[in-house]
């Protein structure tokens, strides 16, 4: 069986805000497998970015476990934490602001490299560039192009290039084919995931499209307001919705086809503030099944069938 | 038979700067019914935006030139209007909504100003107390409290904004809206409040729409029929049905359902279409999408596929003109990814 | 290799007698940005017009002392060839005592020009550090800085400046302090926006995922995006250098007599204006002509360096 990689332990990050503290992410349990992506869901505001981010000690967390090989990385000092960024990346969302405007394709995917040191010989350096645009598909050609001569698919594959340039382990993926084209985006997808095989990439993969994350996650976390409402291996999901807030985000997605035209179901109202939470579940005030029990505290995930978590009262 | 509201006949459009021509619209004939919603559906660069730009007028001064064809609505052609009758148009006849909530609102001013601006520009004689009732109907009519009419729009979250944009659009009682891409930057959950709201609009006021957008998913929910652009013409046209569950379909389309990964089915791979849109600045002879395109013949590069109508499914494309068919149906080993 | 993602051909694998990369790298030409930024320049007829005036005004000056004497034409009077007109000998005629008006005119450009960069490199240095510290660092920093900014900025540039001087004393020195002084609150915050809305991109971040210094990402990163407002605000506060030093002159604080100087220049003229009025035309036109130039070629500066601002 494969290893967990990384792990958390109720992880938390609170912003300072002047109205009150703002829960941006908060109590988070989640383990993702060698080998395996962990789909993370929800809208905005749910956390998800941040989280990301926090795991990559990109922000700093409020409290809590950040575990990657077993060790807790929120303790490692400057040195340590900068070997350990070879192993962890990111891939950013917005092809335009993801990439300097005024280096060119070859130095920042050069620009990782140079920084660790990892090869310094000029020559074996340009080498390992055109590998790497060879692995994500870019012609050799757009090597001395500047990103804004590049159209959005063709960026964000630069970005998987820089991503994968130190050899990394895991990547964060933040919503990276969003903004992308639908025909872009399936070859943008299929990508990462050949990379992911021929590599033995893990991968927590940020979105807010569910039939993306079907395609590519092992394993899927639904967000809402900060905590993990549902968590579960991606079929199950969708076999077996549980929580009200995931039957609610399946059910709002239009599907391409015409059966149940015009049956959209729609959650009322709109997403409460994550200043100053109430205990209890934050899903209450627009919950179709909502019971008093519902604003106590001491809400937390339950393994209701196995390997399928939810946090909600009905299953307590 | 449902009356035409708008048609389009043979519209080209070019952007000309300094540096480059582009040619956004290549022949593009489309018609609207009364009461009736199109979806238009195409990728970034497509000519979406520049066909629903042009029938409001509002192509970039100097930049944005129709080289031929007409708009008529209602039987009026559009281009032999003045400035001045064309802006009694917009709002009034014809109304847009635009793709960004956030900047489409003048932050300067209450959200019950806008719409009342609105109503007063086409009903100058209107009382203001009638106006302020036209307003509070307005609101409540997308779900907002009438009283918060006096607020700002930094006050309103995304979907609310772009309620009170339809709000705006909707208050003259429009005979066509054209919404851009009007739900993509919002939350799925609000997307799913918004179009059930436009949806109940529509039918209330029997408003014609031309829905602008890449997701499929909203086409199949809201409208009832389909056209589908590439590279600055339509290249398959037909009710939902035909799109949606018809046999015969162009190869993009195909492409399309292809790329999108299926919530209901389990697939390894996406079967992306292979390559990108061609470059907008020259005009080849043959049909746009050649180089993509896996079912290409000879014929493809150089003539341009003629337009083959079967009642209401129409599709520009060689495989399926009579010539097409019998060179098709020789060539077994092309077919791949039948439509479902 | 499957081919369904790739938008062209990758390289094939096995190539034995491939040239080596820092070879290859070179087939590919780099597309110059400073050309770029030029032929976009280059379309803009008022921003052309402006440079080649300033280049003009530059060349002359910096070259008068080969056909000019400072000492005989700018400076000794020669009361016998009081104003007089344009002729072969003086070719903007004398003033009242009898001194080259051309000459003190290109002598005073001098002047202005040199008290201008110099300024400049006071402004932009002390600026940039603040502004660029304020932005990187943030928070109390941030606040500190600017509000002294701010109360800098409460007082009119010129007033400041004449306070200044008034305080230091009227050497060039002094002089250039004192403008420095009062050019760098606006240059700070110019320098603060363009590094905050740098820093708020994705690959500033991108550049921490590496464990890039922060030495690193200022000079690699934030600092080649911010040149660009950067160097309009550049040309704008020269401008604006050349006027307030007028006004100082004007007023008797700037450069003393007989050094020549525009705004000394215009102050003396005033009282022959009457029948005279070519002395104070001759540097109230070589003022114009300065700021007007720098100020279109900031402006299409501005307009060329924009990526997003297409025709």
């Amino acid at each position: 069986m494969n290893a967990p990689l990384i792990q958390t332990r109720n992880l938390k990050k609170y912003f300072h805000t002047a109205r009150g503290p703002l829960h941006a992410v908060d109590d988070i349990d989640i383990t993702i497998k060698k080998g395996e992506t962990l789909g993370m869901v929800g809208e905005s505001g749910c956390g998800k970015s941040t989280f990301g981010r926090l795991l990559l000690r990109l922000i700093e967390p409020t409290g809590g476990k950040v575990l990657y090989k077993g060790e807790n990385i929120l303790d490692y000092g400057q040195r340590k934490m900068k070997d350990l960024r070879k192993e962890m990346q990111i891939i950013f969302q917005d092809p335009f602001s993801s990439l300097n405007p005024r280096m060119t394709v070859s130095e920042i995917i050069a620009e990782p490299i140079k920084v660790t040191g990892m090869i310094k010989k000029g020559n074996d350096l340009l080498e390992r560039v055109f590998e790497l645009m060879s692995i994500v598909g870019l012609a050799e050609r757009f090597v001395n192009t500047y990103p804004h001569e590049l159209d959005g698919g063709r960026r964000q594959r630069i970005g998987v290039a820089r991503a994968l340039a130190l050899n990394p382990e895991f990547i964060v993926c933040d919503e990276p084919v969003s903004a992308l084209d639908v025909s872009i985006q399936a070859q943008i997808l299929n990508l990462m995931m050949d990379l992911q095989d021929s590599m033995g990439l893990t991968y927590l993969f940020i979105t807010h499209d569910l039939s993306v994350v079907k395609h590519i996650s092992n394993n899927i976390a639904v967000m809402y307001l900060g905590q993990c409402v549902e968590l579960a291996p991606t079929e199950k999901l969708f076999e077996n919705p549980s929580h009200p807030y995931t039957r609610a985000l399946l059910a709002s997605i239009p599907v391409p086809s015409l059966k149940n035209r015009k049956k959209l179901e729609v959650i009322q109202g709109e997403v409460t503030s994550p200043i100053n939470p109430k205990p209890g579940c934050r899903f209450a005030t627009r919950c179709p099944s909502v019971m008093p029990e519902c604003l106590e505290p001491g809400l937390e995930l339950k393994e209701i069938r196995p390997g399928h978590f939810v946090s909600c009262a009905l299953y307590h | 038979m449902t009356e035409k509201l708008l048609e389009i006949k043979d519209l080209h459009v070019m952007y000309r700067t300094d540096d480059d021509e582009i040619f956004a619209l290549n022949g593009v004939n489309l018609s609207v019914e009364k009461g009736r919603t199109i979806g238009l559906v195409g990728e970034t660069g497509a000519g979406k935006t520049t066909t629903a730009l042009s029938i409001m007028r509002l192509l970039p001064d100097k930049v944005g030139i129709i080289r031929r064809g007409e708009i008529y609505l209602e039987g009026r052609n559009l281009g032999s209007l003045t400035e001045s009758d064309m802006r009694l148009l917009r709002g009034n006849d014809v109304s847009m909504i635009f793709q960004d909530p956030m900047t489409s609102l003048n932050p300067i001013h209450t959200v019950g100003d806008q719409i009342g601006e609105v109503v007063k520009l086409h009903y100058p004689d209107l009382k203001a107390e009638s106006v302020e009732v036209k307003v509070d109907e307005m609101m409540e009519m997308v779900g907002i409290p009438a009283e918060r009419k006096i607020e700002y729009p930094h006050q309103f979250s995304g979907g609310m904004k772009q309620r009170i944009v339809i709000a705006i659009a909707l208050a003259c009682n429009p005979k066509l809206l054209l919404a851009d891409e009007p739900t993509t930057a919002l939350d799925v959950t609000i997307q799913a409040q918004v179009l059930k709201m436009m949806n109940e609009l529509k039918e209330k006021f029997h408003t014609s729409m031309i829905l602008i957008t890449h997701d499929l998913g909203v086409v199949a929910q809201i409208c009832d029929s389909v056209a589908i652009m590439y590279a600055g013409e339509i290249i398959e046209h037909g009710t939902v049905e035909d799109v949606f569950e018809g046999e015969r379909h162009h190869p993009y389309t195909i492409g399309l359902f292809g790329s999108i990964p299926d919530m209901t089915k389990k697939t390894d791979r996406l079967n992306p279409i292979e390559g990108l849109m061609p470059d907008p600045s020259t005009v080849p002879p043959g049909c746009r999408f050649v180089d993509r395109c896996p079912h290409r013949m000879d014929v493809c590069s150089t003539v341009s596929p003629e337009i083959i109508i079967r009642d209401t499914h129409q599709i520009k494309c060689h495989l399926f003109s009579k010539s097409g068919e019998a060179l098709r149906s020789t060539d077994k080993n092309h077919e791949r990814g039948a439509a479902s | 290799m499957t081919n369904s993602y790739t938008t062209a051909g990758t390289n094939g694998f096995g190539e034995k007698n491939k040239p080596s990369a820092a070879a290859r790298i070179h087939q590919y030409k780099k597309k110059s940005q400073v050309k770029t930024i030029w032929l976009r320049l280059k379309k803009n007829r008022l921003a052309m017009f402006g440079l080649v005036v300033f280049m003009v005004m530059m060349v002359v000056v910096l070259s008068a002392d080969l056909f000019l004497s400072y000492e005989d034409q700018a400076l000794s009077q020669n009361l016998s060839q009081r104003f007089r007109s344009p002729s072969r000998e003086h070719l903007l005629g004398t003033d009242q005592f009898g001194r080259d008006l051309l000459a003190r005119v290109i002598y005073g450009g001098r002047i202005s020009l040199f008290v201008g960069l110099a300024t400049i490199c006071v402004s932009l240095t002390a600026g940039s550090i603040i502004g660029a510290s304020a932005a990187y660092y943030g928070g109390k920093t941030d606040n500190i800085l600017m509000r002294i900014m701010d109360v800098f900025l409460a007082v009119p540039n010129t007033l400041m400046a004449i306070t200044l001087v008034a305080a230091l004393g009227t050497s060039i020195f002094n002089l250039i302090l004192a403008m420095g002084i009062s050019q760098t609150p606006r240059m700070s915050r110019i320098v603060r926006s363009s590094v905050l809305s740098i820093i708020g991109q994705d690959y500033i971040e991108a550049a921490r995922a590496c464990g890039t210094s922060d030495k690193r990402i200022i000079f690699r990163h934030i600092l080649p995006n911010a040149m660009g407002p950067i160097l309009v605000q550049v040309t704008q506060t020269v401008a604006r250098s050349v006027i307030t030093i007028a006004s100082l002159s004007f007023i008797g604080l700037g450069i003393s007599e007989p050094t020549p100087e525009w705004g000394s220049m215009l102050s003396e003229a005033k009282g022959q204006l009457r029948y005279h009025p070519f002395l104070a035309i001759a540097p109230g036109v070589a003022i114009v002509m300065s700021v007007m130039s720098l100020t279109l070629l900031g402006d299409g500066l501005r307009d060329a360096m924009d990526p997003r601002l297409k025709n």
